[in-house]
């Protein structure tokens, strides 16, 4: 019940950090059938349907509801303590957030349970996801499903934007903030502006389907490929709100375990400010041979080339962060360290994708499903393993396990690597992705065992993560305000797990990398900003669970509202909207429900604080 | 600008090795590697010089990292403090504009390349026009000035550019032979695409459907066949000449007229929206786009047999696609046989 009714920013990070490890087993799983399914050629493992249900729901599900709930785990878990506040600005919001995202994402899985997961590629491209070439309700689960998650994204960005922006602790001016919390306050504000589209686009989708307007449909005078351009605003954005945090985790990894500061802070705030410009200047990229015209391809070829001038700022800076320093390979700098090189990798074949003519041959190949897992997988991944690691004892009081870590981390990189290395080459000798099976004698069939393979030896890294947290659990919390020794940032100067104010006293930032200033000052903590007082806190709720169980419901009604039922109780329910209005009423009760009661909230008194 | 095209030239001699290395890759009828045509080779041209770029990129950048990792890592009783550095202006200069200098050395080609593909011959009275159209799980070629429609092979005449109109009756294909020329996508009335490509050589080339368009995408092959200026006249002629062509069985005759003509054409009847023309299907590639009609091949077999495949069981070769099974319209197992024998027999000169 604690843990449906909390507002705690630290206790939703966790809430966030297990259902992202559910989903995102889940699009493990997904990924390991679709591996075994491709081991030989003509296989027949996998039927074509579920094969096409399994990549739509792989990318689906990995994108927005795998590796999007750890992100927003680690933002919450860090960015109120690197930044010396109690909370974030809206605590309700923010377990709204997440309850719309789990519903979302289990409204969305249930379609594998109720009669057709959704088939037509995680991009959805019209007319295929049309109700005329996909009958069953998965893409109903999809528009739906994604619709609810992504009010929870949207929800979350917003309120890490007012938080970052508002709740600095004093002293902290914008350029003295840790890179991890740039990077928040650009992906959040990324998210701000792309996922509106995305909003958008699902709602005319979902009209098309449920109530056949015509917004894509040639006959009704709609246009298949306007689908594209809405989807991909999003789309293009939405690779770098997963990439930014990840840049933002190596910032601070790599100066912390090599006693330096960040190289090039400046240049490092820029870039990621150039990068999230750029990123919403090029979506067409992923378009050119829906046949835009020479002069619209070579627009989007140059502004895309361009994204990589800031990037490569970013790699050199790492680099140099380490020059001179002393380089400790603790498992979380093991995976920053793996990161560099395989993100540089991801790297430069999105700078060949770029050139267009070059992009007719490689677009929709493996060429392509190797780009981007070496940007998703290589650097997002890796990242994201670099930040659990590095931030697992503040958040849990336990430190991992430094030898387990390592070996997740060589079998997972070595797995990696071999599952995606050669599916370059499997793209450039002709193989297109999104193929359920491959005729043989087209020299495909050694490379794609040879991945799959691969893919195995990811699974056993996993598989070593998970029982390294197993066991972690099994421990006693005793770990250190600073385990690491080399803190530099705020989080480091409380206790692990910090308590349910963060801070006794907000800290007084006084330069970069606050806690380390104070450390070469000869000081032990913070000097306080402020006298103990008493310090207040909001109320648990349950309010933010009802109302995502509200939509949730609103939703699985809106969608089966034209379905003929067996029963006539059924019928009479879903067709004349009852259910749909039932939910939405939960919602919009509990709503009501927050206006007219007003809560104030609770204080903790100094005396309290004093007596721990 | 002249050091712009300096650092190209230095790039050559790597280019040049690069594509040594890389032409061993894959299949000459179907690697992108291994371009057959002209635009085709324009995009491996570009690939080469990007590929030469991004080595020299991740050699600097792997061989700084090995650099730092080894010669910094912390050693054991170290513990003094480094230096805490803020950073460095003309490095961080350095590290902007030489990617800026290496984009512009991309983009430069790229963009002549752009423009270049955008010519399309639709309006070259010399070329051979082509009307696209891909189908759930098929590919319909229109050959609008000899009035001629054929499915699955597509022939064209070496050395002759080949203009193309592309669209799709159903969902969204993208029409793609590698080693001839990149893909371009079939969109819906209303969003025609051109483009165009040739083939110097005689050969047959690989096809491919390039968009997710259901169960069978992986399955929606088919073959271009260049051949001689004098044996592509010879085909037109042959595809023209009213051959009256059926069964010879009165029975079967009837059941073929009556089960496979209400969706497919065959010889003179006019090109049907929903199912591949017929004629001359014996002497295709393939059947169904991937049975192989190539006995002397491991993965082929004879016509007749690839034929009789197909027919007992369309679903099962190509799961999703519209082709009713013969045996619940009415047909046995014989006159499927029969039907697939007389197909077998159908061929062009």
């Amino acid at each position: 019940m604690d843990w449906i009714t909390t507002v705690d920013h630290k206790k939703i990070a966790i809430l966030y950090l297990w259902a992202g490890g559910l989903f995102f087993g889940i699009g493990g799983l997904e990924a390991i059938l679709i591996r075994i399914q491709l081991i030989k050629p003509m296989n027949t493992f996998l039927d074509a349907q579920t094969f096409n249900e399994l990549i739509t729901m792989h990318g689906t599900t990995m994108i927005f509801l795998g590796v999007m709930p750890v992100i927003f785990a680690l933002m919450n878990a860090v960015i109120p303590l690197q930044i010396g506040a109690r909370d974030v600005a809206f605590p309700f919001l923010n377990s709204l957030g997440f309850w719309t995202f789990l519903f979302g994402g289990l409204l969305l899985n249930l379609s594998w349970v109720m009669g057709g997961a959704p088939d037509a590629g995680w991009t959805a491209y019209t007319p295929l996801s049309g109700k005329g070439y996909s009958a069953s309700h998965g893409v109903d689960f999809y528009t739906i499903g994604l619709q609810i998650a992504g009010l929870g994204t949207l929800i979350g960005g917003i309120n890490f934007l007012a938080t970052i922006i508002t709740m600095r602790a004093p002293g902290m001016s914008f350029m003295r903030m840790p890179m991890f919390a740039w990077a928040t306050f650009i992906t959040s504000a990324i998210i701000l502006f792309a996922f509106p589209a995305v909003t958008v686009g699902l709602v005319l989708l979902t009209f098309d389907r449920i109530l056949d307007a015509n917004f894509f449909d040639v006959a009704g005078g709609g246009n298949p490929v306007l689908w594209q351009h809405i989807f991909w605003i999003f789309g293009h954005p939405e690779v770098y709100i997963l990439i930014l945090p990840a840049f933002g985790i190596i910032s601070e990894v790599i100066p912390t375990f090599s006693r330096k500061r960040l190289f090039g802070y400046s240049s490092m705030v820029f870039a990621t400010i150039l990068i999230a410009f750029l990123g919403f200047m090029v979506w067409a990229h992923h378009m050119f041979t829906t046949g835009l015209g020479p002069v619209a391809n070579a627009l989007f070829s140059v502004s895309t080339m361009l994204i990589a001038v800031p990037t490569g700022i970013k790699i050199f800076n790492w680099l140099f962060t380490m020059w001179g320093g002393q380089v400790r390979f603790t498992t979380p700098n093991l995976f920053a360290a793996g990161f560099i090189p395989t993100f540089t990798m991801g790297g430069v074949t999105g700078v060949m994708l770029a050139s267009a003519p070059a992009d007719f041959q490689f677009h929709d190949t493996y060429f392509v499903v190797a780009h981007f897992h070496y940007v998703i997988v290589g650097g997002l991944v890796l990242g994201l393993f670099a930040g659990l690691h590095y931030w697992w004892p503040k958040m849990f009081g336990r430190m991992l396990s430094e030898s387990l870590g390592k070996w997740t981390f060589w079998t997972f990189i070595i797995g990696f690597h071999l599952t995606f290395f050669v599916q370059h080459f499997l793209g450039l000798m002709g193989m297109q992705r999104r193929v359920f099976t491959y005729l043989p004698n087209q020299q495909f069939d050694t490379l794609n065992l040879v991945s799959t393979v691969g893919a195995f030896l990811m699974g056993v890294g996993m598989i070593i993560f998970l029982v390294n947290v197993f066991l972690t659990s099994r421990r006693p919390a005793d770990a250190p305000d600073d385990p690491w020794e080399d803190g530099r940032t705020l989080e480091w100067t409380i206790p692990s797990p910090p308590p349910e104010y963060n801070f006794k006293q907000t800290p007084l930032v006084r330069g970069l990398d606050a806690f380390w200033k104070e450390k070469m000052a000869g000081h032990k903590g913070m000097t306080p900003a402020e006298p103990v007082g008493p310090i207040h806190m909001p109320s648990a709720t349950i309010l933010p669970f009802l109302m995502s169980v509200g939509i949730f419901i609103a939703g699985l009604g809106f969608m089966f509202s034209r379905d003929e039922f067996s029963s006539s109780i059924m019928s009479f329910l879903f067709n004349n909207y009852i259910v749909t209005a039932l939910g939405l009423l939960i919602t919009f009760g509990s709503m009501l429900m927050r206006s007219l009661f007003d809560d104030h909230g609770w204080h903790i008194e100094p005396e309290e604080l004093e007596g721990r | 600008m002249m050091k712009t095209w300096q650092a190209g030239k230095r790039l050559l001699p790597m280019t040049a090795a690069l594509g040594l290395l890389l032409a061993g890759c894959g299949r000459e009828d179907l690697s992108v590697l291994r371009p057959q045509g002209p635009v085709a080779e324009s995009s491996y041209g570009l690939m080469k010089l990007s590929i030469t770029i991004m080595i020299v990129v991740l050699l600097i950048v792997f061989s700084i990292a090995a650099y730092v990792w080894i010669r910094f890592r912390r050693k054991k009783d170290q513990d003094e403090i480094p230096e805490q550095v803020e950073g460095s202006f003309k490095l961080e200069v350095l590290w902007t504009v030489i990617p800026l200098i290496l984009v512009i050395v991309l983009a430069i080609p790229t963009v002549k390349v752009v423009f270049a593909a955008g010519n399309d011959h639709s309006d070259d009275k010399d070329a051979i026009k082509v009307k696209v159209t891909g189908h759930q799980y098929w590919w319909e070629f229109e050959y609008k000035d000899y009035g001629i429609t054929t499915a699955q092979d597509l022939i064209i005449p070496t050395g002759k550019h080949i203009a193309f109109e592309l669209s799709t009756k159903d969902v969204l294909h993208s029409f793609w032979v590698p080693s001839l020329a990149g893909k371009m996508d079939t969109n819906p009335d209303g969003t025609v695409n051109r483009f165009s490509f040739s083939a110097p050589n005689e050969g047959v080339y690989r096809g491919k459907c390039a968009e997710l368009c259901g169960p069978s995408h992986g399955f929606m092959e088919f073959k271009v066949k260049a051949v001689s200026g004098d044996a592509f006249e010879k085909w037109i002629a042959s595809m023209k000449a009213p051959e009256s062509v059926m069964p010879e069985d009165p029975v079967l005759a009837e059941k073929f007229k009556s089960q496979c003509l209400s969706c497919h054409a065959i010889g003179s009847m006019p090109a049907s929206p929903v199912a591949p023309s017929l004629t001359g299907i014996g002497s295709r590639e393939s059947v169904a786009g991937i049975l192989l009609n190539d006995d002397t091949r491991e993965d082929g077999a004879p016509v007749l047999e690839n034929l009789k495949t197909w027919l007992h069981d369309p679903q099962s070769v190509k799961p999703g696609n519209k082709m009713p099974n013969p045996k619940d319209r009415g047909l046995s197992d014989e006159e499927i046989d029969g039907i697939a024998e007389f197909l077998a027999g159908y061929t062009l000169d």
